[in-house]
Protein backbone atom coordinates (compact mmCIF):
# COMPACT_ATOMS: atom_id res chain seq x y z
CA UNK A 1 0.00 0.00 0.00
CA UNK A 2 3.02 2.13 0.98
CA UNK A 3 4.21 2.33 -3.03
CA UNK A 4 1.28 4.10 -3.96
CA UNK A 5 1.84 6.65 -1.69
CA UNK A 6 3.47 9.31 -3.60
CA UNK A 7 1.41 8.73 -6.15
CA UNK A 8 -1.56 9.91 -4.37
CA UNK A 9 -0.52 12.94 -2.76
CA UNK A 10 1.59 14.45 -5.46
CA UNK A 11 -1.97 14.51 -6.93
CA UNK A 12 -3.05 17.65 -5.08
CA UNK A 13 0.35 19.63 -6.32
CA UNK A 14 -1.31 19.06 -10.15
CA UNK A 15 -4.38 20.68 -8.79
CA UNK A 16 -2.61 24.00 -7.50
CA UNK A 17 -0.93 24.30 -10.96
CA UNK A 18 -0.70 28.30 -11.19
CA UNK A 19 0.65 28.72 -7.53
CA UNK A 20 4.18 27.06 -7.93
CA UNK A 21 4.45 27.60 -11.36
CA UNK A 22 4.34 32.08 -10.53
CA UNK A 23 6.96 31.13 -7.89
CA UNK A 24 9.42 29.10 -10.03
CA UNK A 25 9.23 31.54 -13.33
CA UNK A 26 8.59 34.21 -12.18
CA UNK A 27 10.41 36.40 -14.59
CA UNK A 28 7.34 37.21 -16.71
CA UNK A 29 7.71 39.08 -19.80
CA UNK A 30 4.70 41.11 -21.69
CA UNK A 31 1.40 39.92 -20.30
CA UNK A 32 0.55 38.74 -17.03
CA UNK A 33 -1.16 35.25 -16.28
CA UNK A 34 -4.44 36.69 -15.20
CA UNK A 35 -4.73 38.69 -18.12
CA UNK A 36 -3.83 35.92 -20.57
CA UNK A 37 -6.71 33.53 -18.57
CA UNK A 38 -9.18 36.21 -19.02
CA UNK A 39 -8.25 36.79 -22.71
CA UNK A 40 -8.18 32.63 -22.97
CA UNK A 41 -12.44 32.71 -21.21
CA UNK A 42 -12.77 35.82 -24.01
CA UNK A 43 -11.80 33.05 -26.51
CA UNK A 44 -13.47 30.26 -25.58
CA UNK A 45 -16.69 32.70 -25.72
CA UNK A 46 -15.77 33.65 -28.66
CA UNK A 47 -15.41 30.71 -30.51
CA UNK A 48 -18.46 29.52 -28.94
CA UNK A 49 -20.32 32.73 -30.70
CA UNK A 50 -18.95 32.99 -34.20
CA UNK A 51 -18.40 28.76 -34.83
CA UNK A 52 -21.35 27.80 -34.98
CA UNK A 53 -22.82 31.13 -36.92
CA UNK A 54 -20.34 30.20 -40.11
CA UNK A 55 -21.45 26.86 -39.82
CA UNK A 56 -18.24 25.44 -38.65
CA UNK A 57 -20.31 24.15 -35.98
CA UNK A 58 -23.76 22.43 -36.85
CA UNK A 59 -26.00 24.89 -35.33
CA UNK A 60 -28.63 22.66 -34.47
CA UNK A 61 -26.75 21.10 -31.66
CA UNK A 62 -24.36 23.80 -31.01
CA UNK A 63 -26.20 27.28 -29.82
CA UNK A 64 -24.09 30.38 -30.14
CA UNK A 65 -22.76 31.98 -26.56
CA UNK A 66 -25.63 34.66 -26.56
CA UNK A 67 -27.85 31.98 -26.80
CA UNK A 68 -26.81 30.29 -23.86
CA UNK A 69 -26.27 33.41 -22.08
CA UNK A 70 -29.90 34.25 -22.70
CA UNK A 71 -30.55 30.97 -21.37
CA UNK A 72 -28.42 31.33 -18.40
CA UNK A 73 -29.88 34.19 -17.49
CA UNK A 74 -33.98 33.28 -17.65
CA UNK A 75 -32.51 30.29 -15.73
CA UNK A 76 -31.35 32.66 -13.03
CA UNK A 77 -35.01 34.26 -13.11
CA UNK A 78 -36.64 31.25 -12.27
CA UNK A 79 -37.43 29.78 -8.59
CA UNK A 80 -37.35 26.20 -9.94
CA UNK A 81 -33.59 26.76 -10.82
CA UNK A 82 -32.76 28.55 -7.59
CA UNK A 83 -34.70 25.71 -5.29
CA UNK A 84 -32.89 22.80 -7.78
CA UNK A 85 -29.62 24.26 -7.44
CA UNK A 86 -30.13 24.10 -3.56
CA UNK A 87 -31.78 20.43 -3.35
CA UNK A 88 -28.62 19.69 -5.47
CA UNK A 89 -26.01 21.60 -2.82
CA UNK A 90 -28.12 20.29 -0.10
CA UNK A 91 -27.01 16.66 -1.07
CA UNK A 92 -23.63 17.49 -1.41
CA UNK A 93 -23.13 18.78 1.57
CA UNK A 94 -24.87 16.48 3.30
CA UNK A 95 -23.19 13.55 1.76
CA UNK A 96 -19.98 15.31 1.93
CA UNK A 97 -20.20 16.08 5.81
CA UNK A 98 -21.37 11.80 6.53
CA UNK A 99 -18.35 10.84 4.27
CA UNK A 100 -16.12 13.28 5.89
CA UNK A 101 -17.05 12.43 9.44
CA UNK A 102 -16.89 8.53 8.74
CA UNK A 103 -13.44 8.81 6.88
CA UNK A 104 -11.85 10.29 9.46
CA UNK A 105 -13.04 8.37 12.51
CA UNK A 106 -12.28 5.46 10.40
CA UNK A 107 -9.03 6.23 9.57
CA UNK A 108 -7.71 7.64 13.06
CA UNK A 109 -9.18 4.35 14.40
CA UNK A 110 -7.96 2.00 11.83
CA UNK A 111 -4.88 4.41 11.19
CA UNK A 112 -3.67 3.95 14.66
CA UNK A 113 -3.19 0.15 15.15
CA UNK A 114 -1.15 -2.05 13.12
CA UNK A 115 -3.31 -4.76 13.61
CA UNK A 116 -6.38 -3.21 12.37
CA UNK A 117 -4.38 -1.91 9.46
CA UNK A 118 -3.45 -5.21 8.40
CA UNK A 119 -6.67 -6.71 9.05
CA UNK A 120 -8.53 -4.21 6.53
CA UNK A 121 -6.15 -3.35 3.72
CA UNK A 122 -7.21 -6.31 1.20
CA UNK A 123 -10.92 -5.06 2.04
CA UNK A 124 -10.24 -1.69 1.68
CA UNK A 125 -8.65 -2.23 -1.63
CA UNK A 126 -11.09 -4.25 -2.93
CA UNK A 127 -13.85 -2.17 -1.90
CA UNK A 128 -12.51 1.36 -3.00
CA UNK A 129 -12.14 0.27 -6.63
CA UNK A 130 -15.43 -0.44 -6.95
CA UNK A 131 -17.35 2.44 -9.04
CA UNK A 132 -20.17 3.76 -7.14
CA UNK A 133 -22.37 4.26 -10.07
CA UNK A 134 -22.85 0.23 -9.62
CA UNK A 135 -25.36 0.88 -6.81
CA UNK A 136 -27.59 3.47 -9.03
CA UNK A 137 -29.65 0.10 -9.56
CA UNK A 138 -30.26 -0.31 -5.80
CA UNK A 139 -30.69 2.87 -4.33
CA UNK A 140 -33.18 3.14 -7.33
CA UNK A 141 -34.91 0.03 -5.77
CA UNK A 142 -34.73 1.01 -1.91
CA UNK A 143 -35.18 4.92 -1.99
CA UNK A 144 -37.05 5.74 -5.29
CA UNK A 145 -35.77 9.45 -5.84
CA UNK A 146 -35.74 10.77 -2.62
CA UNK A 147 -32.42 12.34 -1.55
CA UNK A 148 -31.43 9.02 0.05
CA UNK A 149 -30.45 7.43 -3.24
CA UNK A 150 -28.46 10.62 -4.06
CA UNK A 151 -26.88 10.19 -0.82
CA UNK A 152 -25.95 6.54 -0.94
CA UNK A 153 -23.91 7.31 -4.14
CA UNK A 154 -22.63 10.52 -3.13
CA UNK A 155 -21.70 9.26 0.32
CA UNK A 156 -20.24 5.88 -0.91
CA UNK A 157 -17.64 7.82 -3.55
CA UNK A 158 -16.65 10.06 -0.78
CA UNK A 159 -16.11 8.31 1.73
CA UNK A 160 -12.75 6.14 0.41
CA UNK A 161 -11.31 9.31 -0.72
CA UNK A 162 -11.41 10.82 2.55
CA UNK A 163 -10.19 7.41 4.10
CA UNK A 164 -7.62 6.36 2.56
CA UNK A 165 -6.06 9.98 3.05
CA UNK A 166 -6.73 9.66 6.32
CA UNK A 167 -5.07 6.54 6.17
CA UNK A 168 -1.58 7.66 4.63
CA UNK A 169 -1.69 10.75 7.11
CA UNK A 170 -1.82 8.76 10.57
CA UNK A 171 0.67 6.74 9.32
CA UNK A 172 3.00 9.41 8.64
CA UNK A 173 3.20 10.31 12.73
CA UNK A 174 6.66 10.54 13.51
CA UNK A 175 7.34 8.17 16.07
CA UNK A 176 9.63 9.64 18.11
CA UNK A 177 6.65 12.70 18.62
CA UNK A 178 4.39 9.58 19.50
CA UNK A 179 7.03 7.67 22.13
CA UNK A 180 7.56 11.10 23.29
CA UNK A 181 3.62 11.79 23.86
CA UNK A 182 3.03 8.18 25.30
CA UNK A 183 6.26 8.55 27.64
CA UNK A 184 4.62 11.75 28.67
CA UNK A 185 1.16 9.50 29.82
CA UNK A 186 -0.84 11.00 27.17
CA UNK A 187 -4.06 9.19 27.03
CA UNK A 188 -5.48 7.92 23.55
CA UNK A 189 -7.60 11.27 22.69
CA UNK A 190 -4.68 13.56 23.82
CA UNK A 191 -2.22 11.22 21.41
CA UNK A 192 -5.12 12.05 18.87
CA UNK A 193 -5.42 15.33 19.50
CA UNK A 194 -2.15 16.55 20.05
CA UNK A 195 -0.23 14.07 17.54
CA UNK A 196 -1.88 12.40 14.90
CA UNK A 197 -4.40 15.10 14.20
CA UNK A 198 -1.63 18.08 13.32
CA UNK A 199 -0.21 15.18 11.56
CA UNK A 200 -2.66 13.65 9.25
CA UNK A 201 -4.15 17.42 8.77
CA UNK A 202 -2.09 18.25 5.69
CA UNK A 203 -3.76 14.67 4.02
CA UNK A 204 -7.44 15.13 5.67
CA UNK A 205 -7.25 18.33 3.77
CA UNK A 206 -6.31 17.15 0.79
CA UNK A 207 -8.83 14.11 1.03
CA UNK A 208 -11.89 17.05 1.53
CA UNK A 209 -10.78 19.13 -1.58
CA UNK A 210 -10.91 15.90 -3.59
CA UNK A 211 -13.99 14.01 -1.61
CA UNK A 212 -15.89 17.58 -2.40
CA UNK A 213 -15.05 17.24 -6.31
CA UNK A 214 -15.85 13.57 -6.60
CA UNK A 215 -19.33 13.80 -4.20
CA UNK A 216 -20.47 16.84 -6.52
CA UNK A 217 -19.92 14.70 -9.45
CA UNK A 218 -22.25 11.93 -8.41
CA UNK A 219 -24.63 14.25 -6.73
CA UNK A 220 -25.43 15.90 -10.41
CA UNK A 221 -25.03 12.30 -11.70
CA UNK A 222 -27.44 10.81 -9.38
CA UNK A 223 -30.18 13.46 -10.34
CA UNK A 224 -29.36 13.20 -13.89
CA UNK A 225 -29.53 9.09 -13.91
CA UNK A 226 -32.43 8.53 -11.04
CA UNK A 227 -34.04 11.52 -11.02
CA UNK A 228 -33.97 13.02 -7.49
CA UNK A 229 -34.73 16.99 -7.92
CA UNK A 230 -31.62 19.12 -8.45
CA UNK A 231 -29.78 20.28 -11.41
CA UNK A 232 -28.82 17.72 -13.08
CA UNK A 233 -32.88 16.41 -13.31
CA UNK A 234 -33.78 20.15 -14.84
CA UNK A 235 -30.49 19.69 -17.39
CA UNK A 236 -32.32 16.04 -18.14
CA UNK A 237 -35.72 17.90 -18.24
CA UNK A 238 -34.35 20.60 -20.74
CA UNK A 239 -32.29 17.64 -22.99
CA UNK A 240 -35.33 15.65 -23.51
CA UNK A 241 -37.67 18.56 -24.35
CA UNK A 242 -35.69 20.23 -27.09
CA UNK A 243 -34.25 23.24 -25.35
CA UNK A 244 -30.73 22.82 -25.91
CA UNK A 245 -29.67 26.41 -24.92
CA UNK A 246 -30.66 25.85 -21.57
CA UNK A 247 -29.39 22.44 -21.25
CA UNK A 248 -25.67 24.20 -22.36
CA UNK A 249 -26.85 26.76 -19.89
CA UNK A 250 -26.79 24.03 -17.20
CA UNK A 251 -23.73 22.30 -18.20
CA UNK A 252 -22.31 25.98 -17.70
CA UNK A 253 -23.87 26.30 -14.21
CA UNK A 254 -22.61 22.73 -13.23
CA UNK A 255 -19.17 23.74 -14.12
CA UNK A 256 -19.32 27.41 -12.20
CA UNK A 257 -20.09 25.74 -9.13
CA UNK A 258 -17.54 23.25 -9.20
CA UNK A 259 -15.08 25.58 -9.83
CA UNK A 260 -16.40 27.34 -6.79
CA UNK A 261 -16.21 24.24 -4.62
CA UNK A 262 -12.59 23.78 -5.94
CA UNK A 263 -11.85 27.30 -5.09
CA UNK A 264 -13.36 27.36 -1.57
CA UNK A 265 -11.81 24.14 -0.65
CA UNK A 266 -8.58 25.24 -1.84
CA UNK A 267 -9.23 28.44 0.42
CA UNK A 268 -10.08 26.47 3.69
CA UNK A 269 -7.03 24.57 3.14
CA UNK A 270 -4.95 27.19 3.22
CA UNK A 271 -6.48 28.80 5.91
CA UNK A 272 -6.20 25.46 7.68
CA UNK A 273 -2.79 24.62 7.23
CA UNK A 274 -1.48 28.11 7.41
CA UNK A 275 1.19 27.05 9.81
CA UNK A 276 2.14 23.70 7.74
CA UNK A 277 6.06 24.17 5.84
CA UNK A 278 3.80 22.96 2.56
CA UNK A 279 1.54 26.56 2.47
CA UNK A 280 5.19 28.76 3.18
CA UNK A 281 5.60 28.11 -0.19
CA UNK A 282 8.02 25.20 -0.36
CA UNK A 283 7.11 22.33 -2.66
CA UNK A 284 6.34 19.53 0.12
CA UNK A 285 6.64 16.24 -2.67
CA UNK B 1 5.08 -18.58 8.51
CA UNK B 2 5.35 -14.93 8.05
CA UNK B 3 4.13 -15.20 4.97
CA UNK B 4 0.92 -17.65 5.91
CA UNK B 5 0.40 -14.60 8.44
CA UNK B 6 0.59 -12.21 5.58
CA UNK B 7 -2.32 -14.43 3.68
CA UNK B 8 -4.25 -14.65 6.75
CA UNK B 9 -4.37 -11.11 6.85
CA UNK B 10 -5.56 -10.47 3.42
CA UNK B 11 -8.29 -13.30 3.34
CA UNK B 12 -9.36 -13.00 6.77
CA UNK B 13 -11.42 -10.34 7.14
CA UNK B 14 -13.10 -11.15 3.55
CA UNK B 15 -13.86 -14.18 4.26
CA UNK B 16 -15.37 -13.20 7.37
CA UNK B 17 -17.68 -10.91 5.92
CA UNK B 18 -18.45 -13.10 2.99
CA UNK B 19 -19.39 -16.29 5.40
CA UNK B 20 -21.60 -13.21 7.28
CA UNK B 21 -23.37 -12.27 4.39
CA UNK B 22 -23.79 -15.81 3.25
CA UNK B 23 -25.27 -16.87 6.71
CA UNK B 24 -27.65 -13.67 7.16
CA UNK B 25 -28.83 -14.07 3.75
CA UNK B 26 -29.25 -17.67 3.34
CA UNK B 27 -33.42 -17.63 4.28
CA UNK B 28 -34.14 -14.25 3.39
CA UNK B 29 -37.64 -13.85 2.01
CA UNK B 30 -37.02 -9.89 1.75
CA UNK B 31 -37.45 -9.52 -2.45
CA UNK B 32 -34.58 -6.58 -2.28
CA UNK B 33 -31.79 -8.87 -0.73
CA UNK B 34 -32.13 -12.20 -1.99
CA UNK B 35 -29.89 -14.82 -0.52
CA UNK B 36 -26.15 -14.68 -1.68
CA UNK B 37 -26.41 -18.17 -2.81
CA UNK B 38 -28.55 -17.07 -5.51
CA UNK B 39 -26.56 -14.20 -6.64
CA UNK B 40 -23.64 -16.34 -6.93
CA UNK B 41 -25.74 -18.42 -8.99
CA UNK B 42 -26.60 -15.89 -11.32
CA UNK B 43 -22.93 -14.31 -11.17
CA UNK B 44 -21.93 -17.65 -12.72
CA UNK B 45 -24.72 -18.79 -14.92
CA UNK B 46 -25.32 -15.51 -16.52
CA UNK B 47 -22.47 -13.09 -16.28
CA UNK B 48 -19.48 -15.74 -16.47
CA UNK B 49 -22.11 -17.10 -19.65
CA UNK B 50 -23.52 -15.75 -22.55
CA UNK B 51 -23.40 -12.07 -21.23
CA UNK B 52 -19.47 -12.46 -20.65
CA UNK B 53 -19.32 -11.67 -24.63
CA UNK B 54 -22.65 -10.00 -25.59
CA UNK B 55 -22.80 -7.65 -22.36
CA UNK B 56 -19.15 -7.19 -20.62
CA UNK B 57 -16.71 -7.27 -23.79
CA UNK B 58 -18.82 -4.52 -25.66
CA UNK B 59 -18.63 -2.67 -22.25
CA UNK B 60 -14.74 -2.97 -22.05
CA UNK B 61 -14.23 -2.44 -25.88
CA UNK B 62 -15.24 1.06 -25.24
CA UNK B 63 -13.91 1.76 -22.13
CA UNK B 64 -10.79 0.85 -23.60
CA UNK B 65 -11.24 3.26 -26.90
CA UNK B 66 -12.23 6.02 -24.91
CA UNK B 67 -9.24 5.82 -21.99
CA UNK B 68 -7.11 5.16 -25.32
CA UNK B 69 -8.24 8.68 -26.98
CA UNK B 70 -8.41 10.46 -23.69
CA UNK B 71 -4.39 9.07 -22.87
CA UNK B 72 -3.32 10.17 -26.25
CA UNK B 73 -4.91 13.40 -26.64
CA UNK B 74 -4.47 14.54 -22.82
CA UNK B 75 -0.80 13.52 -23.01
CA UNK B 76 -0.12 15.34 -25.79
CA UNK B 77 -1.82 18.45 -24.98
CA UNK B 78 -0.60 18.17 -21.60
CA UNK B 79 3.20 18.36 -22.63
CA UNK B 80 2.16 20.98 -24.77
CA UNK B 81 0.37 22.96 -21.95
CA UNK B 82 3.18 22.52 -19.46
CA UNK B 83 6.01 23.07 -21.84
CA UNK B 84 5.22 26.24 -23.02
CA UNK B 85 4.26 29.31 -20.17
CA UNK B 86 1.94 31.65 -22.04
CA UNK B 87 0.18 28.78 -23.15
CA UNK B 88 -0.51 27.16 -19.99
CA UNK B 89 -1.35 31.08 -18.77
CA UNK B 90 -4.04 31.46 -21.84
CA UNK B 91 -6.26 28.32 -20.91
CA UNK B 92 -5.57 27.67 -17.19
CA UNK B 93 -8.94 29.49 -16.04
CA UNK B 94 -10.59 27.40 -19.04
CA UNK B 95 -9.49 24.24 -18.02
CA UNK B 96 -9.87 24.29 -15.01
CA UNK B 97 -13.50 25.22 -16.13
CA UNK B 98 -13.77 22.08 -18.09
CA UNK B 99 -12.11 19.90 -15.48
CA UNK B 100 -14.65 21.35 -13.01
CA UNK B 101 -18.03 20.07 -14.79
CA UNK B 102 -19.27 17.34 -14.03
CA UNK B 103 -18.53 14.49 -16.74
CA UNK B 104 -21.92 12.89 -17.00
CA UNK B 105 -23.38 15.93 -17.82
CA UNK B 106 -22.29 15.82 -20.87
CA UNK B 107 -23.99 12.51 -22.14
CA UNK B 108 -27.16 14.61 -22.39
CA UNK B 109 -25.21 16.73 -24.93
CA UNK B 110 -23.36 14.82 -26.77
CA UNK B 111 -26.40 12.27 -27.10
CA UNK B 112 -27.93 14.97 -29.41
CA UNK B 113 -24.74 14.83 -31.43
CA UNK B 114 -23.25 11.72 -31.82
CA UNK B 115 -26.79 10.24 -31.49
CA UNK B 116 -26.78 6.74 -28.70
CA UNK B 117 -24.63 4.64 -30.74
CA UNK B 118 -20.57 3.35 -29.62
CA UNK B 119 -19.42 6.64 -31.07
CA UNK B 120 -21.22 8.86 -28.09
CA UNK B 121 -20.21 6.35 -25.60
CA UNK B 122 -16.86 6.81 -26.35
CA UNK B 123 -16.64 10.25 -26.63
CA UNK B 124 -18.15 10.44 -23.78
CA UNK B 125 -15.85 8.10 -21.95
CA UNK B 126 -12.65 10.44 -23.78
CA UNK B 127 -14.05 13.95 -22.75
CA UNK B 128 -14.64 12.69 -19.55
CA UNK B 129 -10.88 11.21 -18.89
CA UNK B 130 -8.94 13.13 -20.64
CA UNK B 131 -9.01 16.21 -17.95
CA UNK B 132 -7.14 14.53 -15.34
CA UNK B 133 -4.71 13.25 -17.80
CA UNK B 134 -3.97 16.31 -19.20
CA UNK B 135 -3.75 18.11 -16.36
CA UNK B 136 -1.53 16.15 -14.27
CA UNK B 137 0.73 15.84 -17.39
CA UNK B 138 0.98 19.25 -17.62
CA UNK B 139 2.11 19.59 -13.99
CA UNK B 140 4.29 16.61 -14.61
CA UNK B 141 5.88 18.35 -17.26
CA UNK B 142 6.35 22.04 -15.86
CA UNK B 143 8.02 20.16 -12.82
CA UNK B 144 10.63 18.84 -14.37
CA UNK B 145 13.99 19.08 -12.93
CA UNK B 146 15.75 22.61 -14.26
CA UNK B 147 19.06 21.38 -13.43
CA UNK B 148 18.50 18.34 -15.70
CA UNK B 149 16.56 20.26 -17.91
CA UNK B 150 19.48 22.52 -18.21
CA UNK B 151 21.73 20.36 -18.19
CA UNK B 152 19.84 18.18 -21.54
CA UNK B 153 19.75 21.99 -23.14
CA UNK B 154 23.51 22.09 -22.10
CA UNK B 155 24.16 19.06 -25.15
CA UNK B 156 21.64 20.22 -27.56
CA UNK B 157 19.32 17.37 -26.72
CA UNK B 158 16.36 19.08 -27.95
CA UNK B 159 13.19 17.78 -29.65
CA UNK B 160 11.89 13.82 -29.83
CA UNK B 161 15.14 13.19 -27.90
CA UNK B 162 14.42 15.93 -25.56
CA UNK B 163 10.44 14.89 -25.40
CA UNK B 164 12.01 11.01 -25.00
CA UNK B 165 14.82 10.98 -22.84
CA UNK B 166 13.96 13.56 -20.61
CA UNK B 167 10.60 14.99 -20.80
CA UNK B 168 7.98 12.02 -20.61
CA UNK B 169 10.40 9.44 -18.39
CA UNK B 170 10.39 12.89 -15.85
CA UNK B 171 6.91 13.31 -16.12
CA UNK B 172 5.71 9.88 -15.89
CA UNK B 173 4.80 9.61 -12.38
CA UNK B 174 2.44 12.31 -12.56
CA UNK B 175 1.33 11.41 -16.29
CA UNK B 176 0.40 7.36 -14.09
CA UNK B 177 -1.42 9.65 -11.59
CA UNK B 178 -3.48 11.09 -13.84
CA UNK B 179 -3.57 8.18 -15.71
CA UNK B 180 -5.02 6.14 -12.61
CA UNK B 181 -7.66 8.76 -11.87
CA UNK B 182 -8.82 9.03 -15.74
CA UNK B 183 -9.29 5.37 -15.64
CA UNK B 184 -11.54 5.30 -12.88
CA UNK B 185 -13.63 8.50 -14.10
CA UNK B 186 -13.60 6.05 -17.07
CA UNK B 187 -15.17 3.21 -15.39
CA UNK B 188 -18.09 5.49 -13.72
CA UNK B 189 -18.59 6.76 -17.55
CA UNK B 190 -18.94 3.55 -19.33
CA UNK B 191 -21.86 3.00 -17.24
CA UNK B 192 -23.47 6.25 -17.09
CA UNK B 193 -23.05 6.16 -20.85
CA UNK B 194 -24.74 2.99 -21.20
CA UNK B 195 -28.24 3.72 -18.52
CA UNK B 196 -29.29 6.25 -21.19
CA UNK B 197 -29.76 4.77 -24.31
CA UNK B 198 -28.18 1.17 -25.46
CA UNK B 199 -28.78 -2.19 -26.39
CA UNK B 200 -25.68 -3.96 -25.00
CA UNK B 201 -22.94 -3.27 -22.14
CA UNK B 202 -23.19 -3.84 -18.71
CA UNK B 203 -24.69 -0.61 -16.99
CA UNK B 204 -27.52 -1.53 -19.58
CA UNK B 205 -28.17 -4.84 -18.58
CA UNK B 206 -27.91 -3.88 -14.99
CA UNK B 207 -30.59 -1.53 -14.67
CA UNK B 208 -32.51 -4.05 -17.45
CA UNK B 209 -32.16 -6.30 -14.60
CA UNK B 210 -33.15 -3.77 -12.14
CA UNK B 211 -36.36 -2.74 -14.07
CA UNK B 212 -37.78 -5.89 -14.70
CA UNK B 213 -36.73 -6.81 -10.64
CA UNK B 214 -34.92 -9.68 -11.58
CA UNK B 215 -33.17 -9.02 -8.02
CA UNK B 216 -30.35 -11.24 -8.01
CA UNK B 217 -29.14 -11.07 -11.65
CA UNK B 218 -29.36 -7.05 -10.44
CA UNK B 219 -26.80 -8.00 -7.34
CA UNK B 220 -24.44 -10.44 -10.15
CA UNK B 221 -24.11 -7.57 -11.94
CA UNK B 222 -23.23 -4.98 -9.39
CA UNK B 223 -20.47 -7.73 -7.96
CA UNK B 224 -19.64 -8.11 -11.56
CA UNK B 225 -19.29 -4.27 -11.91
CA UNK B 226 -16.91 -4.11 -8.76
CA UNK B 227 -15.10 -6.84 -9.85
CA UNK B 228 -13.94 -5.01 -13.21
CA UNK B 229 -13.04 -2.41 -11.22
CA UNK B 230 -11.19 -3.97 -8.66
CA UNK B 231 -9.27 -5.75 -11.53
CA UNK B 232 -8.88 -2.87 -13.57
CA UNK B 233 -6.79 -0.89 -11.28
CA UNK B 234 -5.35 -4.52 -10.16
CA UNK B 235 -4.08 -4.61 -13.94
CA UNK B 236 -3.00 -0.57 -13.33
CA UNK B 237 -1.08 -0.89 -11.02
CA UNK B 238 0.77 -4.09 -11.95
CA UNK B 239 1.45 -1.82 -15.22
CA UNK B 240 2.47 1.07 -12.84
CA UNK B 241 4.92 -0.57 -10.61
CA UNK B 242 6.81 -2.21 -13.58
CA UNK B 243 6.63 1.04 -15.83
CA UNK B 244 7.76 3.02 -12.67
CA UNK B 245 10.16 0.84 -10.97
CA UNK B 246 12.56 3.21 -10.85
CA UNK B 247 10.94 5.61 -9.91
CA UNK B 248 10.08 3.77 -7.09
CA UNK B 249 13.49 2.42 -6.24
CA UNK B 250 14.42 5.83 -6.22
CA UNK B 251 11.78 6.93 -4.00
CA UNK B 252 12.63 4.42 -1.47
CA UNK B 253 16.44 5.22 -1.60
CA UNK B 254 15.58 9.13 -0.98
CA UNK B 255 13.60 8.11 1.71
CA UNK B 256 16.14 5.39 3.51
CA UNK B 257 19.04 8.14 2.69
Amino acid sequence: MSDTAPVTVVEPAAADAGAPAAATRGRSRGASPVLLGALGLIALVALFEILPRIGVLPAQFFPTSTEIGSALVDELGRSAFWTALLDTLQGWALGLAIAAVAGIVLGIVIGSSPLLRELTASTIEFLRPIPSVALIPLAVLLFGTSIESKLLLVVYAAFWQMLIQVLYGVQDVDPVAQDTARAYRFDFWARVRYVTWPTALPYVMTGLRLSAAVALILAVTAELVIGNPGVGNRLAVAQSSGAIATTYALVVVTGLVGVVVNLLFRFIERRALSWHPSQRGEVAL
Amino acid sequence: MRVLRRIGFAVGLPVVLFALWWVTSASSTDFYFPPLSRIVDSLVEEWFGPRLADDVLPSLLRLAAGFFIAAVVGITLGVLIGTYKRLRDLLEPVLEFFRAIPPPVVVPILMLIFGIEDTMKIVVIAFGCMWPILLNTAEGVRAVDSVLSDTARTYRIDGVARLRNLILPAASPQIFAGLRQGLSVAIILMVISELFAASDGLGFAIVQAQRSFAIPEMWAGMLMLGLLGFLLSLLFRIVESRWLAWYHGLRRAQRAS
